[in-house]
């Protein structure tokens, strides 16, 4: 297993912007998909033969669908204000993972076909023909871009790059250019029910085995129900939930939650994943199939809630479009929010009393929190302004008695993605992975130093992943990532009430 | 993508993992952990094999956890841990040791 050849960033006190670095990672490419990956979700299975005309035909059905594309594409004044906020940027210096240079890549492409300037004076409006070498660098470059929309929160227009890379991606699929990851992961959940192919079978043995565990470690029988009918509320967690480490320490928190709250509730194995790729994709019609289970699971099991896991993107499909793609949810109990996330769930029984929490379980740690990026600037909790942010540090501070934030400028709407969003959690793309997490590591670091802080709670599965892979690389330690529910399985204390 | 193997041909991915479950025998898991510069002893046969096993009854590789605890009961605490099985399998369980044992990579968020 060669280890592909890695920059190792050295994290000193600051993070400084990085010298222009060209082509830094021009050769790092995702793997394609295969022909069947291809045709199994309705794409060509390869490049098709008429791929310009195709590709460009689908951006006008684009453009005519989102206006907000067309309005990106047209409203940039190249002010320069995004050139230094992407974390792929920052740690790598490839001057094309600035976001004005990423969105450049298709608005080109746009100009010379849908724009008169384009048309008639391509030089003077920088418009440029989707030649074979531009679509290679799409493919790079727009699956290095993370999805976290951190470029558009200091977009003096604020466009959304994340729109643009989804449409890149789209035309992409639809010319048969697939990226082997995102797509695989999302035929698993339309064939399995969940990113990771767990299939039923073993969702219940993992689930039984959890619930072994935490009778053996507490003495009290805590479950982990698997389609029970009836159950109050569906909890819809991403598959790593029931797979990876520090993970399914925030299942099991989820776990002790419900049953300090005398809430019945239940897993789906239909809907085993609350993480919708396809949201990756930008494609609709994915979007909506993934969506859809949870729909179905939710009507077949009778619940009356839905409450979604720790998972960051899950939460943006959840909260932004679970009710336009696949609503109306009026089946469900109107007291509660539709959907409602498990940090929302867990803050209400807090404040009414419902759950007593010793925070001196958790004195062996100084935790600091990574907000991440979708929760943080793609979707609300607890139906105020910044209750995203709020909430996640309320059940910290709530379940621990030492709590640091890092700097401001990184952290809340501000926050760094992880560098593994988006459809970049993968092998081949590590040395964007470190690029991208080098500015989070950096502000940790800096807390760790002045502050010492030994732990970083996350509430999104493909975060705690990234960094427990990135961690070990920069000689720092894979554990110190923890769940937020993890934070709160320690603090719980069963049986008491306050 | 494929090796040369006992004259036979067998396809695999980028990463090296075999396509098809099917085209696995214990002298090609040998083959593959060579490649990596380990000699399967008993005790990675220990891991090989309860992965094989899971793998047939439910048809992915088991979660770490899983891994650890089964590790656990069957030969005891002092194998049912991480780092014994960080140490026989560097790259880690889930990347290594399912490679040679010739189950799909698992990938999602993890």
């Amino acid at each position: 297993m060669a280890e592909q050849d890695l920059i190792i960033p050295e994290l000193g006190e600051h993070l400084p912007t990085p010298d222009i670095a060209e082509d830094a990672l021009a050769d790092v490419r995702s793997y394609p998909a295969k022909p069947q990956l291809q045709e199994a979700l309705g794409f060509p299975t390869e490049l098709v033969e008429d791929w310009e005309e195709k590709a460009i035909a689908k951006m006008g059905e684009l453009l005519e669908k989102y206006r907000s594309l067309r309005l990106y594409l047209d409203i940039c004044v190249k002010c320069g204000a995004c050139t230094d906020k992407c974390q792929f940027f920052l740690g790598s210096g490839d001057p094309k993972n600035m976001p004005v240079a990423r969105q450049d890549l298709l608005r080109q492409v746009y100009r010379k076909h849908f724009t008169a300037g384009g048309k008639y004076a391509p030089d003077l409006v920088g418009a440029k023909p989707l030649t074979r070498e531009m679509l290679d660098e799409w493919f790079t470059y727009y699956h290095q871009c993370s999805q976290c929309r951190r470029c558009s929160l200091f977009c003096p227009y604020g466009i959304d790059t994340a729109e643009i890379s989804m449409a890149a991606r789209e035309i992409m699929d639809s010319i048969g250019m697939g990226q082997k990851y995102t797509n695989e992961v999302v035929l698993k959940c339309h064939q399995i029910g969940n990113n990771l192919g767990i299939p039923e079978a073993a969702l219940r043995n993992i689930c039984e085995g959890v619930e072994e565990d935490l009778e053996e470690e507490t003495g009290v029988s805590i479950r982990v129900p698997v389609n029970e009918a009836g159950a109050d509320v569906l909890l819809v967690a991403p598959s790593a939930d029931f797979f990876a480490e520090p993970h399914i320490d925030g299942l099991i928190g989820y776990a002790k939650v419900f049953h300090q709250a005398g809430i019945s509730w239940t897993v789906s194995s239909h809907a085993s994943e609350a993480g919708n790729f396809a949201m990756y994709l930008g494609s609709y019609e994915h979007m909506h199939k993934v969506s859809t289970r949870i729909r179905t699971a939710a009507i077949d099991l009778k619940v009356k809630r839905v409450v979604m896991g720790e998972c960051g993107h899950a939460w943006r499909a959840a909260y932004s479009f679970l009710n336009t793609i696949c609503g109306p949810w009026d089946f469900l109990d109107p007291n509660y929010p539709i959907p409602q996330h498990i940090c929302e769930f867990t803050q209400d029984l807090i404040e009414r009393g419902g759950l007593a929490l010793d925070p001196t379980a958790n004195d062996h740690m100084t935790v600091t929190f990574h907000d991440s990026c979708n929760p943080a600037r793609a979707a609300g909790m607890g139906g105020y302004p910044g209750g995203q942010f709020e909430i996640p540090r309320s059940i910290i501070r709530a379940c621990c008695n030492k709590y640091v934030d890092m700097h401001p400028d990184f952290i809340r709407e501000k926050t760094f993605c992880c560098g593994g969003g988006g459809g970049l959690l993968t092998e081949e793309l590590m040395p964007v992975r470190i690029a991208g997490a080098t500015p989070r590591l950096q502000a940790l670091k800096q807390v760790m130093d002045n502050d010492g802080v030994t732990h970083m709670a996350a509430i999104c599965a493909i975060c705690k992943s990234q960094f427990t892979a990135i961690l070990p690389k920069v000689d720092m330690d894979p554990d110190m990532i923890v769940s937020l529910h993890q934070l709160v399985s320690n603090a719980i204390q069963l049986g008491a009430k306050d | 993508m494929a090796y040369d193997f006992q004259g036979k041909s067998i396809d695999h991915d980028e990463e090296g993992f075999i396509t098809d479950v099917g085209d696995w025998s214990p002298e090609l898991a040998s083959f593959l952990a060579e490649q990596e510069g380990i000699a399967l002893g008993d005790e990675h046969w220990e891991v090989i094999n309860f992965l094989r096993d899971y793998y047939n009854e439910y048809q992915i590789a088991p979660a770490i956890r899983v891994l650890v605890k089964q590790m656990k009961k069957a030969f005891g605490p002092e194998k049912g841990n991480n780092k014994y099985l960080y140490e026989l399998f560097p790259y880690g369980p889930a990347k290594q040791a399912c490679k040679f044992a010739g189950l799909p990579k698992p990938t999602g968020c993890i």
